[in-house]
């Protein structure tokens, strides 16, 4: 007999903010919102709380579906939920949509306050220490102090990791999955490409687009379409697609049309199909602000490019996860961390898992991972139940 | 690894030591030195059943592999370096056993003895042995790499390195006569000369 566990319902909140968060630019926001969601239930100590940072296309709504919509399950359902592997019995769990995003907080698409228009363009350049400082202020508004965990993957990754530098006695553990410690040349070069896609669209109307009634959609096909490619192996391309053609010609030996701008084979259709779906709700502005963050990213970079020495101001405990077939962040990226921990003589497991799928394993169900990240879950969760090891964190930095 | 043998190799280390343990398995020897002499350090395992169960117990594991060498790890960062029963499937054994010696202040080596008494017995009989230290037939062997007490004594020799304790192990007892041909385990303590 199967089980089907009712869905766990989530609620999308806001939380308004007046004061002006200084940004590292030098610009600053204020009167922004930020949407999150919660899951769970926040102990009497207030000290089982979990953030979940998401990564480019995710939002606040992680886990569970709304009211109503049985297919509405968040990005990381997963993971997250009652008796998943960040088991929501025993945790508080938070969800935070980033500044700039599209999906509920302050970003490109809403109104500026100084001057009554729509930010577009003008909406500030954000950074991950950015969103690590805002979520920061959700925390305090949430009246937690300290987290039990940080948890990411990718992008996400990076807050978990920026979190333990900004705030590291504010982070009991930190869960980094298939991220990096910052972007390589060519991480940069594949976001510069989907930028110039937008930017070059002729409805882009440099990022004032919304005036115009119109959406850089050509451009924001495009740039989705090269992410994808980014995120997938080409092990996992080649046995999900090959050659296959999407409907081959009766009659004609080879199978091809002979055309050099019809849809012929399954990749094609396949990127078209993400491209097409994505650009009719993904923001062009903040396509460019999240790519933009991703490759500002780099905190050695004021320790000379010495990331032993930028680790060194951590005091949580790690997990890391690394996928071997992912070319975007690649194991070696994550073992570039694990040193920097190692040398700091920092807490840290490390799990490379053999598994086919390329950057976009860390949403998927590898049994392997999912094991990891669960017992990773449930050592914290006995250590909640054991007080004095939460008494012995202490705060890294001076 | 026998308990016996684990809790007769874990009192060689130092109360308070910082330890890395190479090929941890399951985590046992590192949770043991943990909870009884306040060890701290890292397991390498790559495994990933064994991985798991070291995070279950609460050990900091890295699944690195052991034959691409020890590169994350800066010279003499560790107090101890052990490698219990994880010489024999390494390809480049030499080269682990010079990492070691640079990484750990003191070196902890245990592997089968491949010249205990049942063995020699068993290849004077014609066949290769199987008992319960190696349990393995001559085709599925994970034991790449098989060598004795004494072989162990030339390659230190031959590396520079210092041995300050060798014994055999048997049951968890010390065999200090004649542990070439007494025991089942050899066991080698050293450091970098």
């Amino acid at each position: 007999m199967t089980v089907h566990a009712k869905p766990m319902i989530a609620t999308p909140q806001a939380m308004h903010f007046a004061d002006a968060l200084p940004l590292q630019s030098g610009a600053s926001v204020r009167d922004y919102t930020l949407a999150y969601e919660t899951y769970g239930t926040l102990n009497a100590d207030r000290s089982n709380a979990v953030l979940v940072c998401h990564a480019l296309n995710a939002s606040h709504h992680v886990a569970g579906v709304y009211e109503g919509q049985d297919k509405s399950e968040g990005w990381w359902d997963n993971m997250i939920g009652p008796g998943k592997p960040v088991d929501t019995h025993h945790f508080f769990v938070i969800g935070v949509n980033n500044l700039g995003s599209c999906f509920g907080s302050t970003g490109p698409m809403h109104t500026h306050p100084d001057t009554g228009k729509v930010y577009g363009a003008d909406f500030p350049v954000v950074t991950v220490e950015d969103w690590v400082n805002a979520q920061a202020l959700l925390l305090d508004r949430l009246g937690i102090t300290q987290l039990a965990a940080v948890l990411g993957g990718s992008l996400g990754g990076m807050q978990a990791l920026s979190w333990t530098l900004q705030y590291p006695d504010r982070v009991r553990h930190a869960v980094v999955v298939a991220s990096a410690p910052n972007l390589t040349a060519e991480n940069i070069a594949f976001n510069e490409v989907a930028r110039r896609a937008i930017v070059t669209d002729p409805d882009f109307h440099g990022g004032h687009f919304y005036q115009h009634g119109v959406v850089p959609q050509r451009g924001l096909r495009i740039a989705r379409m090269v992410g994808h490619i980014t995120y997938l192996s080409d092990d996992v391309m080649n046995e999900k697609f090959g050659r296959e053609l999407r409907d081959a010609v009766v009659g004609s030996a080879t199978g091809y049309k002979y055309s050099t701008q019809d849809v012929e084979f399954q990749i094609e259709s396949y990127l078209r199909y993400q491209g097409d779906k994505f650009s009719e709700y993904f923001d062009a502005n903040t396509y460019l602000l999240i790519t933009r963050a991703l490759d500002y990213f780099d905190p050695a970079r004021t320790y000379g490019g010495d990331l032993s020495a930028a680790f060194a101001r951590t005091a949580a405990k790690f997990l890391l996860v690394s996928f071997t077939t992912d070319w975007r962040f690649s194991p070696a990226r994550s073992r570039e961390m694990v040193q920097a921990l190692v040398d700091n003589q920092r807490d840290v497991s490390y799990a490379e898992i053999d598994a086919p799928h390329g950057h976009d394993a860390f949403l998927l169900d590898d049994a392997r991972y999912m094991n990891v990240v669960r017992s990773y879950f449930a050592r914290i969760s006995h250590e909640l139940a054991t007080p004095s090891a939460l008494a012995t964190h202490t705060g890294g930095a001076a | 690894m026998t308990h016996d043998n684990l809790v007769a190799i874990a009192a060689l280390v130092p109360q308070g030591s910082r330890v890395l343990d190479l090929g941890c398995g399951d985590g046992a020897l590192l949770a043991h030195l943990q909870q009884h002499k306040a060890c701290t350090g890292y397991g390498v395992e790559l495994d990933d059943i064994n991985v798991h169960a070291c995070v279950q117990r609460g050990v900091n594991v890295l699944q690195l592999n052991l034959d691409l060498g020890l590169s994350v790890f800066a010279d003499q960062s560790f107090d101890v370096v052990l490698q219990i029963d994880t010489l024999q499937h390494l390809r480049n054994a030499e080269t682990m056993l010079r990492e070691t010696a640079r990484v750990g202040k003191t070196g902890i080596v245990a592997f089968p003895n491949f010249a205990h008494w049942p063995n020699r017995l068993s290849i004077l009989q014609g066949r290769m042995p199987v008992t319960k230290r190696l349990p393995y037939q001559w085709y599925d062997t994970p034991n790449i790499r098989v060598g004795t007490f004494k072989d162990f004594e030339v390659l230190a020799e031959k590396n520079g390195l210092q041995v300050t304790d060798s014994f055999g192990l048997q049951n968890g007892q010390r065999v200090n006569t004649w542990p070439n041909l007494l025991a089942g385990t050899a066991v080698f303590k050293f450091e970098r000369n």
